[in-house]
């Protein structure tokens, strides 16, 4: 593992050569392990209600923001909208309201999604083991958990209020999920909250803690950048191209199979370029307000962060064919057959069938 | 022992001895070009890969006329996941040849051995072809024999890791004592660590990242395929004895011996 030091010096390192010989070691990992293939998922967000108040966010409670959670058939809409579009795997996500979004409205929305998608992850506040073990059981593939900064002091500052105050029960959320069975868990920090190499190097920690005592989970990691809503929050610390970049690099060198996810609240040119790096799974055509796809025009509620990407999910295929990538819409799937599921025997390739006879 | 026979898995003769993973490719279109190429006859597929509902991303549909599919079970952590996704394959797909591979540990990706052999077990009474994937362990690979596997993948090394033959005492070993055909599996990275599996014996030999990852799939394809064909052919030729030194006839105390006769 990198020393503290180690990951400082390289983040203060912008050498030309140096950088760019760190993408290169990184691309040819990136290769050996993935090959040339990128997941795509989208989010769909059931709920902005919000219990928390972290000072940096659009939808912490204090905020004068229009709430609203999905119903059951407005979840349906969504889903149907997303699926058509192409994508198999759907995380959903919810503000972080036990209250207003307890597990059971969260089971719903996953009942809902199993009817649409062969893959399903959670962003939602964190559980206890049973629940997430119950959410397991109804098809949960991953879940999305991160610990914004991993600075006692700054959280603590940051998160003043809600369950979330408490550092420790969601630093062993990870733990949690991985208990339940669920399959694969995705760990990050907001970047720009605190120290970025500090932060970095607790959740390298952190990563490699979880992989020692729980390898049998497929973790991926994510670098989102903070990127406030307008005039809503100053005291945070911009993190550059070039620092994010060198991120993903050190992530993949370090932690080889580990996936990295990279989403629209990044620009297409930074996405594209990151691809070739180490990033393995991407989200698209993404809208980050509630009912954002179907039911409302984006701009009429507030999104939690701005999508700098709008491409469609065809644009984006079309992108990843042009740079030599296989884009991937189904990794996993939870379930047995579903509905959609048609037998292959339908396709008109029947020679493909049992090429040397039934047995 | 199995010197010169053909290999026969699944009651269908395979002649070229090469198996091509259809994983990490750029383009499906480029797996499609490197199977032609190097004229491999069994290919493996991650059902978790397999897309039935639409053409344009369903692997299937790109395998060239003839390919013996065997889905994988990629992503199982246990015999019962893989048992499900073997089903699936059945049920989805009309696929009947499985290798099982079961993996708990997404730092290394060692196979289960124990996992690994309850669900040969059950694919077997079910009526499936099965090829588990395993750690080169003796007492692991007499249990998938009993059991019924069609023929038994050690790996060469870490998968992925393009290290070679690292377990080729232990792989020695299974094909010494296990009759069912032996196909070495993961961690080959060039054509002579899968020629060098064929000299000792292997039946054949699966390559996955070595040629996806290639910077010409098609051709590096080729060059495996036609690598194990050599290995074989030297296998059943016959080796010269190999020495540590070169064999000197006693020239400077052949004396001592000739005067005494």
């Amino acid at each position: 593992m990198i020393s503290l030091t180690e990951l400082k010096d390289i983040l203060n390192n912008n050498d030309r050569e140096f950088v760019e010989d760190l993408a290169q070691k990184a691309r040819e990992t990136t290769i050996q392990y993935f090959g040339r293939v990128v997941s795509l998922y989208a989010p769909l967000y059931l709920s902005n209600f919000c219990d928390n108040y972290c000072i940096y966010c659009g939808f912490q409670k204090n905020r004068q923001v229009k709430r609203k959670k999905l119903t059951i058939d407005e979840m349906h809409r969504e889903m149907q909208k997303v699926s058509a579009a192409g994508i198999q795997n759907i995380l959903l996500l919810t503000g972080e309201s036990r209250e207003k979004t307890p597990v059971d409205y969260i089971k719903g929305a996953v009942q809902a999604a199993k009817e649409y998608f062969p893959s399903i992850s959670l962003e939602v506040y964190p559980l206890e083991v049973d629940e997430y073990r119950e959410l397991f059981s109804a098809g949960v593939d991953g879940v999305t958990i991160y610990q914004e900064t991993y600075n006692k002091a700054r959280y603590k500052a940051l998160h003043p209020g809600g369950k979330k105050a408490d550092y420790q029960y969601r630093y062993s959320t990870p733990e949690r999920v991985a208990q339940s069975g669920i399959r694969m868990i995705n760990m990050g920090v907001l970047l720009g909250l605190s120290e970025v190499a500090e932060d970095i190097y607790h959740l390298f920690l952190h990563l490699e803690w979880m992989e020692k005592h729980y390898p049998g989970v497929e973790y991926a990691l994510s670098f989102p950048r903070l990127i406030p809503l307008k005039n809503s929050f100053n005291d945070y610390i911009e993190v550059s191209d070039i620092t994010l970049i060198k991120l993903i690099c050190m992530a993949r060198l370090l932690f080889p199979r580990v996936g990295i996810n990279l989403s629209t609240r990044e620009p297409a040119a930074i996405r594209d370029h990151a691809l070739m790096l180490g990033v393995t799974r991407i989200s698209a055509a993404s809208k980050t307000t509630v009912g954002g796809y179907s039911l409302c025009h984006a701009n009429t509620k507030a999104p939690q962060f701005e999508v700098m990407d709008n491409r469609s999910v065809k644009e984006i295929v079309e992108m990843l064919e042009q740079k030599g990538f296989d884009p991937v819409f189904t990794d996993w799937r939870a379930d047995g057959i579903r509905n959609q599921l048609r037998p292959f025997g339908g396709r008109g390739t029947a020679s493909l069938r049992r090429p040397f006879g039934p047995s | 022992m199995k010197t010169g026979s053909p290999l026969i898995i699944g009651g269908r003769e395979i002649k070229n001895r090469f198996f091509l993973g259809t994983g990490k490719f750029k383009s499906k279109a480029d797996m499609k070009k490197s199977i032609i190429e190097s004229k491999v006859e069994v290919v493996t597929v991650a059902m978790r890969r397999v897309d039935t509902d639409r053409h344009s991303e369903n692997i299937l549909e790109y395998l060239p006329e003839g390919t013996i599919i065997m889905v994988n079970t990629s992503g199982a952590r246990n015999a019962k996941e893989a048992v499900r996704i073997a089903r699936l394959a059945r049920e989805a797909a009309d696929i009947d040849w499985v290798k099982i591979e079961v993996i708990n540990d997404s730092k290394y990706l060692l196979p289960d051995n124990y996992e690994t052999v309850k669900a040969t077990e059950t694919l077997v009474s079910d009526g499936f072809t099965v090829l588990p994937y395993m750690h080169p362990d003796l007492y692991a690979a007499r249990e998938l024999q009993a059991v019924g596997a069609a023929a038994i993948m050690p790996l060469g090394s870490l998968i992925g890791s393009g290290q070679g033959l690292e377990a080729r005492r232990f792989i020695e070993v299974l094909i010494a004592e296990i009759d069912a055909p032996i196909i070495v599996d993961a961690g080959i990275g060039r054509p002579s660590q899968a020629a060098e599996a064929m000299e000792i014996g292997a039946d054949g030999v699966l390559a996955n990242t070595a040629v996806a990852a290639a910077g010409d799939s098609a051709a590096m394809a080729k060059a495996f395929s036609m690598a194990v064909e050599a290995g074989r052919m030297a296998y059943t030729s016959k080796f010269i004895p190999s020495k540590e030194l070169a064999e000197a006839s006693s020239p400077l105390t052949g004396f001592l011996f000739d005067e005494k006769q």
